[in-house]
C-alpha cells in the first residue's frame, strides 16, 4: 500500500457537512480510499498516521487563539492544502460575529462573559496560512470535491467555473425567476457550482457558493430594491454564509450605512 | 492511559467516528471511577445570538448550518416553531412531504452511523474503509441504503446536505406525483437492506448493560413520532412541547463548550433512537414490530450497545413511511400555507436522528427574532453518556487498556453525538489553565 498519497481532513469551526461530502459520495468513496491513503479524517476513522501529508482538506474557519496556532501546524504537516466550504473559505455563517460586538453577544447571553476565550472575528484560512485551492459552498458540491480529488492526483488544475449562477440556470432550462416572476435572486453576483438549485426549486439564490469572479452587487442591489426589497432585507441577503467575502461584505456595508 | 499506582486515566483526546471535535477523560482510583469527563472543545459558533433581527424566514436556512449531519432536523425544528408563532396551519400533502424529507435524513443519519461509524466498533475494524477489506458487501450495503436516504433529500429538497426547498409554511415547489415515483425503486432496495441491517447488526456481541433511564421523546396520537406530539417520559412526563423550559434546564460545566440539559426535578435523561422506540413501540407498525422482535428486542430496550439495532429498526421503519407517503401522496393546492408574521413567541421540537430537537423564538411584529433558544440532543444527552461510562468502567476493569479504551469510545458512540449540534452557540466556559 506505499507510494499512495496521503490524505487528511481537518476540521474547525463548522457544521460538518464538507466533510460529511465525502462520505455522501456513496459511489465513488471506497474508489478514492482505494486511490488514497486516508490517513487523518476523524469523523470516519480512529486510525490516524502521522504526517506529512500529500493532500489536506480543510473544513471550518479560525475562531479561536488555539486554532489559529493549530492551523499552522496543519500547514506546516500538508504539502497542498485545500480549504473545502464557506467556512474555511469565506469564515463562514460565524462571521456574523464580526459585524457585531463579540462582547455584546457574550454579555448578553452570559452570566460570565470573562470565561469565555474566543477571538472576535470568524476568519477564512487563506487569513492564517497560504491555501493552495479554495473550494467553495455552503456546502461544497459532491461533484466540484470529485473533480478537485482527482484533478490534484493527477497533478492537474481543477477545472471549477468562477461564472455565476445564471449561466447554470441557462444550462439547466430554468426560466429566470427575477425576469418571469419577480423573485429577487442572488445569481447573477453568485458563483456556480451548486448546479442552479434554487431557481430550479422556483427560489432564488441565496448566495451560498459566494461571489463570482466580478460581481456587480450595486446593479443587483438596484434591482433588488425595484423589485421593493426593502435596506434592511438586502442588508441580510448579502450576509449569510458568505458575509466576511470582500465583495458581499462590502455591499452588505454599503447598503447598511448609505442613505437610499 | 497513563498508571501510577492506584490512579489511572483513560484518555482520548480527540473522539473519532462522531461529528464534532470532542475528548474523553475517565479517571480511576482505587478501581473506582474518580471521575468522567465528556469534553467538547468544539469552538462555539453564536448562532442564538447572531439569530437576533434575522427574519423569521431566515431561521430554516440559518439554523441548518449548525449541523451538516441532520440539517431537515433544524429546518423542520423552525418551521413548526414559527408557524405555531402565527398561528399557521399547513395541509396534509405539506405534512405528508415534511415526513418524507425526514424520513430520508433518518435514513441517511441512521445508515451513515450504523455501517460506517458503529459496526467498525462491534467488528473491531478502526474505520469502514478497513472494514470494507474483509466485509465489502457489508459497507456496499450500507452506502447504498445511505444513498437511497440522500436519493430523497435531494429529489425533495435539492441536495442532501443544507436542503434548499424548506420554508415556513411548506415548500418553495412541491413535487408532483410522478415526480416522486423514481424513488421508489430505490426506498423499495432500501427497505430490503434495512429488514437485512436488523438481524445483521443483532448479532454482535453486546455488553450486558441495562440501565435505567428516564426516557424523553415525542408521542403523537396515530404515528410514530417525527415532527409533532407531546413530550412524554417513563417517569410520568407528559407535556406540550411549550412547556419544555419549565422542566428542562441548561447547567454551565466547567469541562463542556456544551452545555449539559437536564431535567429540573430528575437529573440526566435519554433522548434518541432508545427513547424514541422505547416510548413509541406501539406506534411502529406491525410488520416493523416484528422485525425487531425477530431480532430479540422487546418493546423497551435499555442497554444503550443495541441503540444500534434500534436504529436499524427505525432505518426499516422510515423506508415503509416514505413509501406510503409516496404511495398516497397528491399534490398540495399551493406549495406553502400564507404566513402573516405577528409578535409572539413559537416553540417547536421534532425527533433528530439523535433525538428531540427544541427550538424557541420570540418575534416582533415585523418578524424579526428578538430571542432565540436551540437545544440539540447531544447536549440532553451529554450527562446520560457520562452516567454510562461511570458505570460501564468498572465491570470492563479486566481488559487490556487499549480494548478499555476502545469500549469507552464506543459507549460515547452509542449516543452518535453530534459535537457540532451541542456547539452550536456560545453556551460556553472556556477555562484559560
Amino acid at each position: 500500500m506505499a507510494g499512495r498519497p496521503k490524505l487528511a481532513v481537518f476540521k474547525f469551526a463548522s457544521c460538518d457537512g464538507c466533510q460529511l461530502s465525502l462520505l455522501d459520495c456513496e459511489d465513488e468513496l471506497l474508489a478514492v480510499a482505494a486511490e488514497v491513503e486516508i490517513a487523518n479524517f476523524l469523523e470516519a476513522s480512529r486510525a490516524v498516521a502521522k504526517g506529512p501529508y500529500d493532500l489536506a482538506l480543510v473544513e471550518g474557519s479560525i475562531t479561536t487563539p488555539h486554532d489559529a496556532e493549530r492551523i499552522q501546524a496543519v500547514r506546516r504537516s500538508a504539502r497542498f492544502l485545500v480549504t473545502i466550504g464557506a467556512c474555511a473559505t469565506a469564515g463562514g455563517i460565524q462571521a456574523l460575529r464580526n459585524f457585531a460586538r463579540v462582547q455584546d453577544y457574550t454579555s448578553a447571553v452570559y452570566a460570565s462573559p470573562e470565561y469565555i476565550s474566543t477571538l472576535d472575528a470568524s476568519t477564512p484560512i487563506a487569513q492564517h496560512v497560504r491555501v493552495d485551492f479554495e473550494m467553495r459552498g455552503c456546502p461544497i458540491s459532491k461533484a466540484q470535491l470529485l473533480e478537485t480529488l482527482s484533478a490534484l492526483l493527477r497533478g492537474r488544475r481543477p477545472q471549477l467555473p468562477t461564472y455565476s449562477v445564471c449561466l447554470e440556470c441557462k444550462r439547466r432550462g430554468t426560466v429566470c425567476v427575477t425576469a418571469a416572476r419577480g423573485i429577487p435572486c442572488l445569481g447573477p453576483v453568485t458563483q456556480a457550482g451548486c448546479g442552479a438549485l434554487c431557481p430550479a426549486y422556483q427560489r432564488g439564490c441565496y448566495g451560498c457558493f459566494g461571489p463570482m469572479e466580478s460581481p456587480n452587487t450595486a446593479s443587483l442591489g438596484w434591482r433588488f430594491e425595484e423589485l421593493g426589497v426593502a435596506r434592511p432585507d438586502l442588508v441580510r441577503a448579502f450576509r449569510t454564509f458568505n458575509a466576511y467575502a470582500p465583495p458581499f461584505r462590502a455591499a452588505s456595508e454599503a447598503y447598511e450605512h448609505e442613505r437610499p | 492511559m497513563s498508571t501510577n499506582g492506584r490512579s489511572q486515566t483513560v484518555n482520548v483526546e480527540a473522539l473519532a467516528r462522531v461529528e464534532g471535535e470532542g475528548g474523553l477523560r475517565v479517571v480511576l482510583r482505587g478501581g473506582k471511577v474518580a471521575d468522567v469527563q465528556l469534553r467538547i472543545y468544539e469552538p462555539p459558533r453564536f448562532f442564538e445570538a447572531f439569530l437576533r433581527g434575522r427574519r423569521f424566514d431566515e431561521a430554516p436556512d440559518l439554523t441548518a448550518r449548525i449541523c451538516g449531519i441532520c440539517p431537515v432536523a433544524y429546518q423542520m425544528s423552525a418551521v413548526h416553531a414559527m408557524e405555531a408563532a402565527f398561528g399557521v396551519g399547513v395541509e396534509r400533502p405539506i405534512r405528508e412531504l415534511r415526513r418524507l424529507l425526514y424520513c430520508g435524513e433518518w435514513i441517511e443519519s441512521h445508515a451513515l452511523h450504523i455501517y460506517l461509524l458503529h459496526a467498525p466498533d462491534f467488528l473491531g475494524y478502526a474505520s469502514a474503509i478497513h472494514m470494507s477489506r474483509d466485509h465489502p458487501e457489508a459497507v456496499q450495503r450500507g452506502l447504498a441504503l445511505k444513498k437511497a436516504g440522500n436519493d430523497a433529500m435531494v429529489l425533495l429538497g435539492g441536495r442532501e446536505i443544507h436542503p434548499v426547498n424548506v420554508r415556513v409554511g411548506g415548500f418553495y415547489r412541491a413535487p408532483s406525483r410522478r415526480e416522486l415515483q423514481p424513488l421508489v425503486a430505490s426506498l423499495e432496495r432500501a427497505r430490503d437492506i434495512a429488514r437485512e441491517t436488523i438481524p445483521w447488526v443483532a448479532g454482535f456481541d453486546f455488553p450486558e448493560f441495562e440501565q435505567d433511564y428516564e426516557f424523553v421523546a415525542l408521542r403523537h396520537p396515530a404515528e410514530y413520532p417525527l415532527c409533532e406530539g407531546r413530550l412524554v417520559s417513563n417517569r410520568g412526563l407528559d407535556i406540550a412541547v411549550s412547556e419544555f423550559e419549565e422542566h428542562f434546564v441548561e447547567e454551565h460545566v466547567r469541562h463542556s463548550n456544551a452545555l449539559h440539559c437536564v431535567h429540573k426535578g430528575r437529573g440526566a435523561y435519554h433522548v434518541g433512537p432508545l427513547a424514541r422506540y422505547s416510548l413509541n413501540f406501539d406506534r411502529l407498525p406491525p410488520a416493523v414490530q416484528a422485525a425487531a422482535r425477530e431480532a430479540g428486542l422487546g418493546p423497551v430496550c435499555r442497554n444503550p450497545f443495541k441503540s444500534i439495532v434500534v436504529r436499524a429498526v427505525e432505518t426499516l421503519y422510515a423506508c415503509e413511511e416514505a413509501l406510503r407517503i409516496i404511495a398516497e401522496y397528491e399534490p398540495p393546492d399551493h406549495p406553502a400555507a400564507p404566513v402573516v408574521p405577528r409578535e409572539g413567541v413559537g416553540h417547536g421540537c421534532s425527533e433528530a436522528p439523535r433525538g428531540i430537537l427544541y427550538h424557541r423564538y420570540r418575534l416582533d411584529p415585523q418578524g424579526l427574532i428578538t430571542a432565540a433558544r436551540i437545544v440539540p440532543p447531544t447536549s440532553q444527552n451529554q450527562r446520560t453518556i457520562e452516567n454510562d461510562l461511570r458505570e460501564l468502567v468498572p465491570t470492563q476493569l479486566g481488559l487490556p487498556k487499549d480494548e478499555l479504551t476502545w469500549r469507552c469510545e464506543q459507549a460515547v458512540r452509542n449516543y452518535d453525538p453530534c459535537i457540532s449540534c451541542a456547539t452550536h452557540s456560545l453556551r460556553v466556559d472556556v477555562v484559560d489553565e
